[in-house]
């Protein structure tokens, strides 16, 4: 079988990360939250503004690198990229930004997520007056828009349903991920949910979004910004904080991957291209999922977080809801997901809140901190092309 | 116009009384009786002669809450209206870009019983105009407006006092505001015009690859398998299964009536589609339960192959 390696772990580290408060409305505009976020990551590394050459950010970000450099101040920009694919680009700015550093494109590459997405432009509303031009996400789109298939929860509670279905999953399974990011977000003073757990019952009280999946079951809609400083190991270990080593990162798509809507493909339970970046993590760094003490999996829906714990080996097909009982994933249980609160609990930043914690994770700083936390995985959007990140003690 | 420059064109109308305007018809027993049976309300004292004269009345009175009736100026109103400072006040929100309008409050005191055959006039005044407010409709101003009734004796019968906000309609709002929003349109592409010129002449239609036979739905103009460009139209059964569904109920999407039922429908030939289930309760819906296609027509220029289950199965 072919092998699922990189030669890009161990070769850079993340030396400093930022973020801006989350609320749901910020009153100030996202490029601010953007240099505010960056600002304070390069403090946290002992960096300058001018130090920075490179940035890498995600397509739906509406902040253009050259904005946020000419307001920053920073350097003559040698690389800049962007991944598309909403939430799934989450972990592959810092990808990108390894690639560039440990190839010496650029020696120090700013990522970073600036979004007024509560106060501004909702994702949960849906697509709405899109022109139906001939283009192919558009036409791909045009499957489904005709009959109200628009937002977010309902591309992937198509999923869910069948999935429930299959394995006999029952939508408490979905209210006990929820229940376990308020758990951690209750301890979070950063988590806009904080002080705020939920129950079961709660859960099961909380109202149809799209059926099957209930208000519970949705991640929150949020303002806020994260940013994090990518250069390499060496570079890192002389600066200011302490580094988080980047053990593995990759992206994946897979053969008949589609957007939102794998519901084509013979098989529409696994997020095979979650399997694939798990693969690629996996050999890469060198570890297993035993050697995980900790794992940030991306959460805007319920359902797909099972998923990703099977995708990931931490049980087999079907038996994440087994998995998940009895407190398994939250903080003394044998894999707590999401000590931050996720973007259930904490804030919704499409991801990048997912990656700073897993850097305090590491750095040992974390307000819930996992004892042992030596190999932290994050992961990106889920049911669209997507990317994860091994992150190790430097 | 800036928020100041508005301001200062305001502040002359506000509290400026208007002149008085007479009520087109007096005090009347016809428009009485309308009103009684349009609102529901048959207390005799408005309606009945008999009734009425051996009232404490000694006659037959107007229901008080129908003031505002006898001051509105009709359908096409005779130019007053506009004029006056509530209408100085409405052209300049409008030019300012507060095109919409809702009324929010209503207060009115009564002095007296009106009888038929007063003849009432009216005097308005703004007496204030908010700054700009965030509402659920959109951003907007208050207008608070203090309506002064009297009868021929320049005697006050009743006052009004009537809020209303001046607002500017979201962009979705407008779009929205006249019936019949168009459901979204699929985008046709020259990959997949054959499938939607298929429905327009009610023929569903997979797309099967020349070289290897394998039959793709979403279409695309290469097989994933042997490679090739050639290919052709195949007609479905039209029968199928429903492989999963959701019932949408929140955010709800004009013009999509909710709860709204979707489902992925996997054909007899094996392809999938999604499309909404019709002629079936969100409750009933089972995956697996035999479906087959119903050509609908849902706009007056888009036809769509919706699904309903098959009779008697
Ligand atoms: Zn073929």
């Amino acid at each position: 079988m072919k092998s699922d390696r990189s030669e890009i772990g161990d070769r850079a580290a993340i030396a400093g990360i930022g973020q801006t408060e989350f609320s749901k409305d910020s009153g100030r505009s996202e490029l601010r939250l953007a240099l505010e976020a960056i600002s304070a990551a390069l403090d946290d590394a002992g960096l300058r503004p001018e130090d920075v050459d490179g940035m890498a950010t995600f397509t739906m970000d509406n902040n253009p690198e050259i904005e946020i450099n000419r307001y920053l101040g920073g350097g003559d920009l040698k690389f800049f990229s962007r991944t598309h694919y909403g939430g799934g680009a989450a972990c592959a700015p810092i990808l990108h930004a390894a690639m560039a550093v440990a190839t010496g494109v650029c020696d120090v590459v700013v990522c970073y997520r600036a979004m007024n997405e509560r106060s501004q432009q909702r994702f949960g509303a849906g697509v709405q007056g899109r022109p139906p031009m001939p283009v192919p996400e558009v036409v791909h789109f045009g499957w489904h828009s005709p009959y109200g298939l628009l937002t977010p929860a309902s591309w992937v509670a198509m999923n869910a349903r069948r999935a429930m279905h299959e394995y006999g999953i029952t939508s408490e399974d979905f209210g006990r991920i929820s229940v376990a990011d308020r758990k951690h977000a209750a301890t979070n003073p950063k988590a806009w949910f904080f002080e705020k757990p939920i129950t079961l019952e709660d859960h099961q009280r909380s109202r149809w979004i799209v059926e099957p999946l209930r208000l519970l079951d949705c991640c929150q809609e949020s303002d806020g910004a994260v940013a994090v400083v990518v250069t390499s190991l060496e570079r890192a270990r002389d600066l200011r904080s302490p580094p988080v080593r980047i053990a593995a990162a990759a992206q994946g798509a897979t053969t008949d991957q589609q957007m939102m809507t794998r519901y084509y493909s013979e098989d529409i339970l696994g997020l095979p291209e979650m399997g694939l970046v798990a693969r690629q993590l996996y050999q890469t760094a060198g570890v297993g999922p035993g050697d995980v003490a900790t794992a940030i999996f991306y959460d805007h829906f319920t359902p797909f977080v099972l998923t990703q714990i099977e995708e990931f080996g931490f049980c087999g097909r079907g038996e994440a809801k087994d998995f998940i009982k009895g407190g398994n994933i939250e903080l003394g249980g044998g894999l707590p997901i999401n000590p931050h609160g996720g973007q259930l609990g904490e804030a919704y930043i499409h991801g990048m809140n997912g990656i700073a914690e897993g850097v305090r994770q590491v750095r040992g700083t974390a307000v819930n901190q996992v004892e042992g936390a030596e190999h932290v995985i994050v992961t990106a959007g889920t049911g669209v092309p997507t990317s994860g990140l091994i992150l190790g003690v430097g | 116009m800036t928020p100041e420059e508005l301001r200062q064109r305001l502040d002359p109308i506000v509290g400026r009384e208007g002149a008085p305007q007479h009520a087109p018809d007096p005090v009347n027993e016809p428009m009485i009786r309308h009103w009684c049976e349009a609102v529901g309300d048959l207390n005799p004292a408005y309606l009945d002669d008999d009734f009425a004269a051996a009232s404490l009345h000694g006659g037959r009175v107007a229901p008080p809450a129908m003031l505002q009736a006898w001051g509105m100026p009709g359908l096409r109103p005779r130019g007053e209206i506009r004029s006056g400072p509530m209408g100085e006040v409405l052209a300049l929100l409008d030019a300012a870009g507060y095109t919409s309008v809702v009324a929010t409050n209503c207060r009115q005191e009564y002095a007296r019983y009106l009888r038929p055959g007063d003849r009432l006039n009216v005097t308005a005044q703004v007496r204030s105009v908010s700054d700009e407010k965030k509402t659920a409709l959109g951003v907007g101003r208050f207008v608070d407006q203090l309506m002064i009734y009297r009868d021929i004796g320049g005697e006050e019968v009743a006052r009004m006092e009537f809020r209303i906000l001046k607002f500017r309609p979201p962009a979705r709002a407008t779009a929205e505001a006249g019936t019949g929003r168009p459901r979204p349109r699929p985008a046709r592409s020259r990959d997949n015009a054959f499938f939607w010129e298929g429905v327009d002449e009610r023929r569903l239609l997979i797309q099967r690859c020349d070289g290897c036979g394998r039959l793709r739905h979403p279409p695309g103009p290469m097989c994933p398998d042997c490679h090739g460009f050639d290919w052709e139209a195949q007609e479905a059964s039209g029968r199928g299964r429903v492989y999963s569904f959701v019932v949408a109920h929140h955010p709800p999407i004009p013009p999509f009536d909710y709860p709204n039922l979707i489902a992925l429908v996997e054909l007899e030939e094996g392809t999938r589609i999604v499309s909404n289930l019709i002629g079936v309760s969100p409750d009933d819906v089972a995956i697996d339960m035999p479906v087959e296609v119903v050509f609908t027509q849902v706009d007056p220029d888009l036809v769509l192959p919706l699904f309903r289950p098959i009779p008697g199965r």
